[in-house]
C-alpha cells in the first residue's frame, strides 16, 4: 500500500462567476521513502497540490488516502492532528516565531502533540543535531543566517518524526550557494529513510529527486523517474 | 494536546508577545487600571467606613438610648430652625425622668463644654468638659483605669469639685505620675483627679473620646454654663427590651414636659440604629457610584482590549497559520488568544493595585482602611474576566483562520 495515494483529485477556487480549476483530476501515488520534486509553471497547482497533500486544504473532488486513512472528509481538528502526526512542513519562507529561539522553534510541533517538556527538549535538540545546528540552540531567529534559519525549519520538520516532509520552494529565498547545502541536507535525510516532496521550478534542485512530477494547467503532464531503480506510476 | 500544557504553553506566549509590546499593552490596560483601581478603592472605603462604625457604634452601646431636643439628623435648614424653638431639656427634665422610669438600668444627664486643662506648668487645650452624675459609669459603658474610681452619688448630688478625666489628658498632663488624687486645674478652679478612663480611641474617625474630663453635673452648671441643653443618656441593660423601654420612655418624657395628648413631641429618642441607617445610606451611594466609574472603565477598556487583540491577530495571522500548519486545533488558537488578553488585563490588574496600594496607606489615615486580601482578588478575577470577554470576539477570529490564507498572508 503507498504512503499516498491521490484518486482523481480536483480543486476549484470560486471566485464570484468565475471557477479557477487549480487541479483537475490529478491521480499520483507515492511510496515511503521516495523523493519527489514537483515541478511546473507559475500557477500551474504545484502549491495547491502540496496544500492538500499536508492537510492544510481539502479537495473538492476525489479521495485522498494518507498511510490508509481518508483524509477528505476529515474536519478541521483531525486534520490538524494528522498534520501534528504525518507531515513536516518546510517553507519558502521560513516561518520561524521570531521571538522564540532555535530550540523553542523545533520543539513547537512537539507542544501540540502533547510530549513532556524533557522529552520534547531531547527530541529537539536531536533534531537540530541531525541538521549541524547543534551549537546554535539558543539562537534566535534573526542571529542566523537565511540558510541556518532553513535548517531550523528543516529541523521542526523532522521532530515529529513525520511520515513525509513537504517543502515548498525550500530554496526560493536562498542564494544558490545555500540552497544547493540545503538540497545536501535533504539528499542525506532521504538517504535515512525519510520520504521528501518539494516543489520547486528550478531544474537544477529538481534534479536532486529520483523522481519528478510535472504539473500543467492542474494537471499531471509528466511523471518521470530517474536511475531507473524505481518505478512511477502514470 | 493535555489542556495544562495549553495553558502553560498560551501563557508563555502572552507574556512573550506582551514583552515585545510594553507600551501599546499598558496603554490599552488605562480603561482597566482606571477601573481596577476605582473598584479596590471603593471596596476599600466601604469595607473602612463600615469598620469605623462597628468600632464607633460598639462605644455608643447597642442597648444606650440618647434623648435630647433633635434628633442626631436634620434634613433641613427649615427643619432645624423649627426644633430650635423647641424648649431646652433642664436638668430637673433629666431628674423627673429618672423618678419616672423605672425598667432601664441607668439615666444620666450629659452636657458638654470646652475648656483648657492644667496641671502645674502642663497644660492641656480644647479639652471636652463633660457634666453628668455617677450614673454615667453606666450609661456610658465607662471603664476605669485601676488604681482609681468613677466619681460617687455623694460627690456627684455634693458637686464636689472631683473629676475623672480621658486618657489623653492623663498623658499629657501626666507624663510620668500617677494623676488620681492629684489637683488639676480646669478653667483655673481646682478639682481633684478620682481617675482616669480607659482609652476609648477615636469617634467616627473624627474626635478622639480620650480627650475629655468628666465633672458632677453640679460644677458644670455652676462655673460652665448655667442653663445648657442636656442630653440624657439611657442604659437600658437588655438590647431586646430596647423598643419597649423607647415607649416608657417617650411617655414618661411627655409627661415630664408636660405635653398634652394632642402635641408632638419636643424631643428625640435617637440610637445607634440610626447611624447604622445613615451609613448604609453612605455605603450604598459610594458603591453605587463606584460601580459606575468601574463599570464604565472597565467597558472602555474592554472596547480597547478587544480593539488591541484585533490588531494583534491580524498581525500574527502567519504565525496563526504556521501554528495550524504545525498540529494546533482551534481550541488551542482560541486558548492562546484568550490569555494573552486575560494576561494583559491581569498585568493592568496588578498595576491598579500597585496604583490603589499606596493610596489605602493614606486613606488608613482617616479610617481602618485596608486592602483585603479578597478585595486583591476580586480586582485580578474582574481584571482577567474583562479580558476573557473582550478577548472572546478576536480569539475566536484567530482560531477560525484557514491555515493555507493565514500562511499566504504577508
Ligand atoms: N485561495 C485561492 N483562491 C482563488 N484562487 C486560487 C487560490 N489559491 C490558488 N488559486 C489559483 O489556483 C491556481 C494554482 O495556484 P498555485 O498557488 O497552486 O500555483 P503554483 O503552481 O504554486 O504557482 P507558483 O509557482 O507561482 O507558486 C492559480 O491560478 C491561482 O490563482
Ligand atoms: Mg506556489
Amino acid at each position: 500500500m503507498s504512503l499516498i495515494c491521490l484518486t482523481n483529485i480536483a480543486r476549484r477556487y470560486v471566485m464570484g462567476a468565475e471557477t479557477i480549476h487549480a487541479l483537475r483530476d490529478v491521480s499520483v501515488s507515492i511510496e515511503r521513502g521516495e523523493y519527489v520534486a514537483i515541478m511546473g509553471p507559475s500557477g500551474s497547482g504545484k502549491s495547491t497540490l502540496m496544500n492538500l497533500l499536508g492537510c492544510l486544504d481539502t479537495p473538492t473532488e476525489g479521495t485522498y488516502e494518507l498511510n490508509g486513512e481518508n483524509v477528505s472528509d476529515m474536519d478541521d481538528n483531525q486534520l490538524a492532528d494528522i498534520r501534528n502526526r504525518e507531515i513536516g512542513f518546510v517553507f519558502q519562507t521560513f516561518n520561524l516565531l521570531p521571538r522564540a529561539n532555535a530550540l523553542r522553534n523545533v520543539e513547537l510541533p512537539l507542544i501540540y502533540s502533547g510530549m513532556r517538556l524533557d522529552e520534547r527538549r531531547e527530541r529537539a535538540r536531536e533534531a537540530l543535531q541531525q541538521v549541524g545546528l547543534g551549537d546554535r540552540v539558543t539562537h534566535k531567529p534573526n542571529e542566523l543566517s537565511g540558510g541556518q534559519r532553513q535548517r531550523v525549519a528543516i529541523a521542526r520538520a523532522l521532530v515529529t518524526r513525520p511520515s513525509i516532509i513537504l517543502a515548498d520552494e525550500p530554496t526560493g529565498n536562498l542564494d544558490s550557494r545555500t540552497g544547493e547545502e540545503i538540497m545536501q541536507l535533504f539528499a542525506r535525510l532521504s538517504e535515512a529513510g525519510n520520504t521528501i516532496l518539494l516543489v520547486t521550478h528550478e531544474e537544477s534542485i529538481a534534479a536532486h529527486a529520483r523522481r519528478v512530477v510535472r504539473l500543467l494547467d492542474g494537471r499531471v503532464a509528466a511523471d518521470e523517474a530517474k536511475g531507473g531503480d524505481r518505478s512511477p506510476e502514470a | 494536546m493535555n489542556f495544562l500544557l495549553e495553558l502553560g504553553e498560551g501563557l508563555r506566549i502572552a507574556l512573550e508577545a506582551i514583552r515585545a509590546n510594553k507600551l501599546r499593552s499598558i496603554l490599552t490596560t488605562l480603561g482597566i487600571i482606571i477601573g481596577v483601581v476605582t473598584v479596590t478603592l471603593m471596596g476599600t472605603a466601604i469595607d473602612g467606613l463600615n469598620r469605623a462604625f462597628m468600632q464607633s457604634i460598639a462605644k455608643l452601646g447597642v442597648d444606650t438610648l440618647y434623648i435630647s431636643r433633635t434628633g442626631w439628623f436634620v434634613e433641613t435648614y427649615e427643619d432645624w430652625t423649627r426644633l430650635r424653638t423647641r424648649p431646652q431639656i433642664t436638668l430637673r427634665d433629666v431628674m423627673q425622668l429618672e423618678k419616672e422610669v423605672h425598667t432601664v438600668l441607668a439615666v444620666a444627664p450629659i452636657v458638654r463644654s470646652m475648656a483648657g486643662v492644667k496641671y502645674r506648668e502642663r497644660s492641656s487645650q480644647n479639652v471636652s468638659i463633660v457634666g453628668s452624675t455617677d450614673q454615667m459609669v453606666l450609661t456610658g459603658g465607662l471603664g476605669i483605669e485601676t488604681g482609681g474610681r468613677f466619681f460617687t452619688a455623694e460627690e456627684s448630688d455634693g458637686g464636689r469639685p472631683v473629676c475623672v478625666i480621658g486618657s489623653d489628658v492623663a498623658t499629657n498632663l501626666f507624663p510620668r505620675l500617677n494623676p488620681v488624687g492629684k489637683q488639676v486645674k480646669i478653667n483655673l478652679r481646682p478639682y481633684e483627679v478620682v481617675g482616669v478612663l480607659e482609652s476609648q480611641g477615636m469617634f467616627m474617625g473624627a474626635f478622639s473620646l480620650d480627650n475629655q474630663v468628666i465633672i458632677p453635673v453640679r460644677q458644670f452648671l455652676t462655673h460652665f454654663w448655667h442653663d445648657p441643653d442636656f442630653e440624657i443618656q439611657v442604659k437600658v441593660g437588655d438590647v431586646a427590651r430596647l423598643e419597649e423601654a423607647k415607649d416608657e420612655l417617650r411617655g414618661a418624657m411627655r409627661k415630664v414636659r408636660r405635653l398634652e395628648p394632642g402635641d408632638a413631641d419636643d424631643f428625640a429618642i435617637n440610637q445607634q440604629e440610626q447611624i447604622a441607617e445613615r451609613l448604609r445610606v453612605v455605603s450604598a451611594t459610594i458603591a453605587a457610584v463606584g460601580l459606575f466609574i468601574t463599570g464604565l472603565s472597565l467597558f472602555v477598556g474592554g472596547i480597547g482590549i478587544m480593539n488591541i487583540m484585533f490588531v494583534s491577530v491580524t498581525e500574527r495571522t502567519r504565525e496563526i497559520g504556521l501554528r495550524k500548519a504545525l498540529g494546533a486545533k482551534r481550541r488551542t488558537i482560541l486558548v492562546q488568544f484568550l490569555i494573552e488578553a486575560a494576561a494583559i488585563c491581569v498585568v493592568g490588574g496588578l498595576l491598579a493595585l500597585a496604583i490603589a496600594w499606596p493610596v489605602t496607606l493614606v486613606l488608613k489615615h482617616f479610617m481602618p482602611a485596608q486592602l483585603s486580601l479578597p478585595l486583591v482578588g476580586i480586582a485580578l478575577l474582574v481584571s482577567a474576566l474583562t479580558g476573557l470577554i473582550s478577548g472572546f470576539l478576536p480569539a475566536w477570529r484567530a482560531a477560525r483562520m484557514n491555515p493555507v490564507d493565514a500562511l499566504r498572508n504577508e
